[in-house]
């Protein structure tokens, strides 16, 4: 046990360290110069007038250039003379280059780790604001729209599938099956689609609102109007985002509860007289839960990411749209904050998961072998 | 029973839901491989001058890539009379535009309806599922690939190899799947190709994670043990002896991965990343219907049916499969 926990913990910072590895990388790779195309935009794309002064500024205000250690100049000069027998700087060799090349890679890639440590993210490239302070803004709505969902999901779909599980091959279960299997397969951006024109400000039902979080002017009513006009809006793209999940997790508590009723200990509980209905809520759920909470650690990166499209559609200003705007903005430093910063929660979420299950279940030691 | 490609089809076509979606993915099947023949405005069969003509093998791949046909390259079919051509079963091209049938309901003329600028949508629906059914089967033969080779390396060299490949599965997962797809084929330029690359990319985790257990069970049995005392190299062990007895999970599992391909590459086009205009795809189609919805049911009902179904045939083939291939999983 201890062993066990020992060993995800001093894993962690290797996974972490990979993932702001691949993070830089991947973005380092990225064809063109983003800055460069910012500059050329703004001055009306004549490349020749970009100044090489301002230029240089630009870039390593962005983090796109550092400057390199003196010991790593010598240290290249001290190489290419070696190779190549001169260093000439007027027409550096191929080995000068590489190494030119390498270090400023490795040397940005440490000034970016560095900044991450302090939360320094850098700046944004579309409206040059610290991509922090974006962040700052956009997680608490994501996470309210995430957590709201967990809710619904966990509280519709677990005593739905316990409830399949007791009445196995019942009418019950086999048409919430069915039902379940054909709401996992409508594309939910069809559906958030659907539901805008149907029941938004529309010619149909026009019962809710068309998007965004607040009314116009709502901050002028009282707390619980705005908190009604809120959860008002919060609706439709609820609903969009739940659906899915339905399925995965009501099917999981099935089997889940379906396995526990076949325990020994409800079987003794029923020997005892129990009927099933107080055997199944109060020994088989109870012991089934402990799966089905741990699982949460895997749903939740799901409906994160599921929130991209559904932000989008619905014009929520969380990190789902932030994500997709800086996409299409090309706005590196903040696609490198969220990438780095939602595989991190992630991480966490999924080591929460993994060490929450240890404790309450000793029997996963056994699977150490397997990490 | 052995399991050969032949029994595993036999025992599908057995039940009833996975028969229907046998069915129903072939008839997909057909449509896309045929698309270019199906809708098009070009004649299957034409008479022109005394002399006849199959004009419809110019828009065939690989055909088209040939100058079949020189002399036709500047006739306007609609002139020609009509008791001298054969048309296509839907006589119109995907990206035929009719100034003078924009936004119509569906009729005989056009079953599925026309869009804002009068191109028919049936036609444009039948091109859109060349795009999803080859993202389908591409995006998810690169990941396949990619899991079951660094998969079989994790499980069969255990120790340092798979610490390290333990850990890049577990960096790969970490990263939201969605956002890294839509951030790599943002960066780069749109085709078709560079998004079934990133979904093929970031989607082999499963795969791996499966055949890494798969092997690390059957390493050790008594038939892996005879192979060894052959004598045979580890390719030989690798390829020959695990890797088939591991393919069934990886079967059910690139079967759900191929309809969560289809959901990928819809959703991308429905946000404006997908492949590049004029070729239609089921997403776009969707996307585009957004500015007409008051006016035109049509255009967002039809493409967002033909992606809903061909997403639940293929997981209605994953259970299917499932159910055959893994008895255990059936009893609960």
């Amino acid at each position: 046990m201890g062993t066990y926990i020992l060993k995800r913990l001093m894993i962690f910072p290797v996974t972490l360290f990979g993932i702001t590895l691949i993070t830089f990388f991947v973005m380092k790779l990225a064809p063109g110069n983003p800055v460069a195309t910012k500059m050329q935009a703004a001055q009306g794309l004549q490349s020749e007038a970009l100044s090489g002064e301002v230029y240089e500024q630009t870039l390593k205000l962005y983090g796109l250039k550092v400057d390199l250690p003196k010991s790593y100049e010598n240290f290249i000069a001290w190489s290419t003379k070696i190779i190549h027998g001169r260093d000439s700087k007027e027409s550096p060799p191929f080995t000068r280059k590489a190494l030119y090349e390498i270090g400023q890679a490795t040397f940005q890639y440490i000034t970016w780790l560095k900044g991450l440590a302090q939360l320094n993210f850098g700046s944004s490239l579309k409206d040059f604001r610290p991509v922090w302070d974006k962040i700052k803004e956009a997680l608490p709505i994501t996470l309210i729209l995430n957590l709201i969902s967990l809710f619904i999901v966990y509280f519709v779909s677990i005593p739905m599938g316990a409830y399949s599980a007791l009445k196995r091959g019942g009418l019950w279960d086999q048409t919430t099956m069915i039902l379940m299997f054909f709401l996992y397969s409508l594309p939910s951006f069809w559906i958030a689609t659907l539901l805008l024109v149907y029941f938004a400000e529309g010619d149909f039902l026009g019962w809710f609102p068309l998007g965004g979080l607040t009314s116009d002017g709502a901050e002028v009513l009282p707390w619980f109007q705005q908190l009604g006009d809120f959860l008002w809006h919060l609706v439709l793209p609820v609903i969009a985002m739940v659906y899915g999940s339905f399925a995965f997790l009501s099917r999981f508590s099935r089997s889940v509860v379906l396995e526990s009723l076949h325990e020994d200990f409800v079987r003794t509980a029923r020997a005892k007289g129990l009927n099933k209905s107080a055997a199944l809520w109060k020994h088989a759920f109870r012991h089934s839960l402990i799966p089905l909470i741990t699982i949460m650690g895997t749903l939740l990166p799901a409906l994160l990411g599921g929130s991209v499209i559904i932000e989008q559609i619905f014009n929520i200003p969380g990190m789902g749209r932030l994500a997709f705007e800086s996409v299409l903005a090309r706005d590196y430093p903040t696609i490198m904050a969220i990438a780095t910063l939602s595989a991190f929660l992630t991480l966490v979420s999924l080591l929460l998961s993994d060490l929450s299950y240890a404790w309450v279940d000793p029997r996963v030691k056994l699977e150490q072998k397997s990490l | 029973m052995k399991l050969s490609f032949r029994n595993i089809l036999k025992s599908l076509w057995q039940r009833k839901l996975p028969r229907l979606s046998l069915i129903l993915l072939g008839l997909l099947g057909l449509m896309a491989i045929n698309a270019s023949w199906l809708a098009s405005s070009t004649p299957l069969y034409a008479v022109y001058q005394d002399k006849t003509y199959f004009p419809i093998l110019r828009e065939i791949w690989p055909l088209n890539h040939l100058d079949l046909y020189p002399e036709l390259q500047s006739i306007e079919w609609n002139n020609l009379d009509k008791k001298s051509l054969i048309l296509p079963l839907i006589p119109y091209s995907p990206d035929d535009y009719d100034l003078d049938a924009i936004l119509e309901a569906p009729s005989l003329k056009h079953p599925l309806g026309t869009d804002d600028q009068g191109r028919d949508l049936l036609s444009r629906i039948i091109h859109g599922s060349k795009i999803s059914l080859s993202v389908g089967f591409i995006a998810v033969g690169i990941y396949v690939s990619i899991g079951l080779l660094l998969g079989a390396l994790a499980g069969y060299f255990g120790g340092k190899t798979d610490f390290l490949l333990s850990r890049l599965i577990e960096i790969v997962i970490c990263f939201p799947t969605f956002f890294l797809i839509l951030t790599l084929v943002g960066v780069l330029e749109r085709s078709l190709f560079y998004i079934m690359l990133a979904i093929g990319l970031t989607g082999w985790t499963g795969i791996a994670r499966l055949v890494r257990g798969e092997f690390l069970k059957l390493k050790n049995q008594d038939f892996m043990t005879a192979a060894r005392t052959l004598g045979l190299s580890d390719t030989r062990l690798i390829f020959y002896h695990l890797l088939p007895n591991s393919l069934a999970p990886v079967l059910v599992s690139a079967t759900f991965g191929m309809a969560s391909a289809i959901l990928i590459e819809s959703s991308l086009s429905f946000l404006g990343f997908g492949v590049p205009p004029p070729t239609p795809s089921w997403g776009q189609l969707l996307s585009s219907a957004r500015g007409f919805m008051d006016m035109a049911w049509w255009l967002a009902l039809f493409p967002g049916l033909a992606i809903f179904l061909s997403i639940t045939t293929l997981n209605l083939l994953g259970e299917g499969l499932r159910d055959v291939l893994d008895p255990k999983l059936k009893r609960v």
